[in-house]
């Protein structure tokens, strides 16, 4: 790589090599806990928030804990974003503790899937990410939809679900997961990927992450207008099954007999 | 108007996901008394793609060249939207599967669509709105959701609405739009899929075992059972995170999420993360030693008793009622 087009903070050495610095955006989504007894108010119009713990979505502290793996040793640095308003700014810190090095809060509540990621995209564009990277789908609306969205508002490849990512700084190799397989994809310049499982480990904050957390930058930016094209309407709960039918431990050829005569799906 | 639905093949076939997404956007077709196109990417046979007519598609735009043999998610949806566009379609119709997530996002935007993801139920059309219900928080609930947007898009989560027959003559057309090489700078190298194996996101019937089995030495009865039924194998996470089975047979909040007409919990508690995953199973049984197992609250049948028992009897059980 040659030095003299770069500007200083864009390049690093390592091993007597020189290597631009990498910059990786990760977007953090704010998400109830994995426990949550989900229930909805307001004629089942909305989320029941109340005495609910909100998390980092699972998905994105795999893509976070990657992130912060291809930067370590000064080789670049990771940027969480979130849309959210100011009641997610404890989720934003703990991604801080985990290892990001700083974050950018854009404040409007989350619309749908199409206002988050014009707003990530937004403000992508004005500063220039290498990699941008995404859980493979937000726990609560499970759209999978923001990633590829903020691909195509930005024109780059998008890679959905993907658990493997390497990066030699220009050419990325990844796997994303397809039925019953995987492919090997080769990506050269910017991208955006969502991860799951088997990307990376999820880090744990540890004391010093938790402690330099709270000094970490945190940049709060105002949202832009945009049309919007869907709203949930209301929520339903899916009905409750009866009572379970059990089948004594000795005679199992009554549970095929029931589940070829009486449920039919055999 | 039109329908437009893109039928996704794997190794020049459709497999049964796609026609229910192309009976799916047939009988929104039917409500909004239009026609039905799909389109096809890759190299698919005159005779495969004929079959799409016995699901209602009057016409198929036949997509064939090398350049986009294998999926490349940003060319793909170019193509998919050129031919709404062509198509002047107004609703379009994917399945959601793991290609079917990274394209739906795309086409929407290139459209300026409103997009429902993980589509259950056929679209409610009344007093002029357009509604469809979707799963959401990982299955411990359905949003109805509404587009407002002029051209809408539809991923269908795979066995929801199952196939549906509507012989038509599908007259196929070849649909060479042009491909812009900056939409094929991801480029697949080598695609890796076991050919043996029924895969767990299409599979109608799922055997799947919990950390009750002890150890991987024990999935053999696991993977008898589920091949004597033609089902797919799943398992619980700490299962995969011990990687006792491989990461992708992983069901639940953080894993995949599966609807099929039989689910078989053997050795696994049900823990609401894991419940998350599978609770839209159709039929649910569990077998597990202990009465007291949060998943019997949630089964259709069930039998306390030691897997290492219960199996390979139901093993030999199923062996005799299938003569
Ligand atoms: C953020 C988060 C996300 C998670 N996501 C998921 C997820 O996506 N999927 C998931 O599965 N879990 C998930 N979990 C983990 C979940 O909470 C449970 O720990 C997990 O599902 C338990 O797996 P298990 O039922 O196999 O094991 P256990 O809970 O250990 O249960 C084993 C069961 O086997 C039974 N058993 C033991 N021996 C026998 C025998 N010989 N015969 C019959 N039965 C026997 C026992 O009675 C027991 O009920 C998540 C947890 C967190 C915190
Ligand atoms: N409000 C948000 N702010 C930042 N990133 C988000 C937000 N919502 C979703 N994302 C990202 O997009 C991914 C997919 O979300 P979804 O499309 O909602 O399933 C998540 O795993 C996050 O990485």
């Amino acid at each position: 790589m040659q030095k003299d087009n770069l500007k200083p903070y864009d390049f690093m050495t390592f091993n007597n090599q020189i290597y631009k610095s990498m910059k990786i955006l990760v977007c953090i989504s704010n998400v109830p806990d994995t426990t949550t007894k989900i229930t909805f108010t307001n004629d089942n119009t909305q989320f029941n928030t109340s005495g609910v713990q909100f998390i980092v979505n699972p998905y994105d502290e795999i893509a976070l804990s990657r992130a912060i793996e291809l930067c370590e040793g000064g080789k670049g640095t990771v940027t969480v974003i979130n849309v959210g308003e100011v009641a997610t700014e404890p989720t934003i810190r703990k991604a801080l503790a985990i290892g990001a090095d700083d974050a950018v809060r854009i404040n409007a509540a989350p619309r749908d899937a199409y206002f988050t990621a014009y707003q990530i995209a937004e403000y992508a564009k004005s500063n220039d990410f290498d990699m941008i990277l995404c859980g493979r789908e937000s726990i609560d609306y499970n759209g999978s939809q923001v990633a590829a969205m903020i691909g195509e508002f930005l024109d780059i490849p998008s890679i959905s679900i993907i658990k493997k990512l390497d990066s030699d700084g220009s050419t990325a190799t990844v796997e994303r997961e397809i039925e019953g397989g995987k492919e090997i994809i080769s990506v050269t310049g910017k991208f955006i990927a969502s991860c799951a499982e088997g990307t990376a480990e999820p880090k744990i904050p540890n004391m010093r992450g938790i402690m330099s957390a709270r000094t970490k930058p945190l940049q709060v930016v105002e949202a832009k207008e945009i049309a919007q094209l869907s709203k949930v309407q209301q929520f339903e709960t899916p009905p409750p099954r009866g009572a379970v039918k059990l089948v004594p431990a000795e005679d199992p050829a009554k549970l095929i007999d029931l589940l070829h005569q009486e449920a039919k799906v055999i | 108007m039109s329908v437009l639905v893109y039928v996704e093949q794997v190794d020049g076939k459709f497999k049964k996901s796609v026609f229910e997404a192309v009976s799916y956007a047939k009988a929104i077709a039917d409500k909004q008394s239009t026609n039905l196109t799909a389109i096809s990417i890759g190299n698919v046979g005159e005779n495969e793609l004929k079959e799409l007519g016995k699901y209602g598609a009057s016409r198929v735009l036949n997509v064939s060249n090398d350049q986009l043999k294998n999926f490349v998610n940003q060319a793909y949806a170019s193509v998919i939207a050129e031919a709404a566009k062509k198509e002047n379609a107004d609703v379009i119709v994917l399945s959601n599967s793991f290609s079917g997530k990274g394209l739906a996002p795309r086409i929407a935007v290139k459209l300026e669509a409103g997009l429902v993801d993980g589509a259950v139920e056929l679209p409610q059309l009344d007093g002029g709105k357009f509604q469809v219900k979707k799963t959401a928080f990982s299955g411990k609930a359905f949003a109805i959701t509404e587009l407002t947007s002029a051209i809408k898009v539809i991923a269908l989560n795979p066995n929801a609405f199952g196939t549906k027959e509507n012989a038509t003559d599908a007259a196929i057309e070849a649909f060479s739009p042009e491909v812009k090489s900056t939409d094929l700078a991801a480029i697949v190298k080598e695609v890796i899929r076991a050919t043996n194996k029924i895969s767990l996101p299409d599979a109608e019937l799922v055997v799947s075992a919990g950390r009750g089995l002890k150890g991987p030495e024990n999935w053999g009865m696991i993977e008898e059972l589920a091949s004597l039924l033609g089902a797919a194998t799943a398992c619980s996470k700490p299962v995969s995170d011990a990687d006792w089975r491989p990461h992708e047979e992983h069901v639940g909040q953080t894993g995949i999420a599966i609807s099929p007409n039989l689910y078989i919990a053997i050795g696994i508690s049900g823990a609401i993360q894991h419940l998350a995953g599978v609770s839209s199973s159709k039929v649910i049984v569990v077998i597990n030693k202990d009465p007291e197992a949060p998943f019997f609250k949630v089964a259709d049948y069930g039998i306390v008793g030691d897997a290492f028992e219960v199996v390979p009897k139901l093993i030999e059980a199923l062996k005799a009622h299938k003569g």
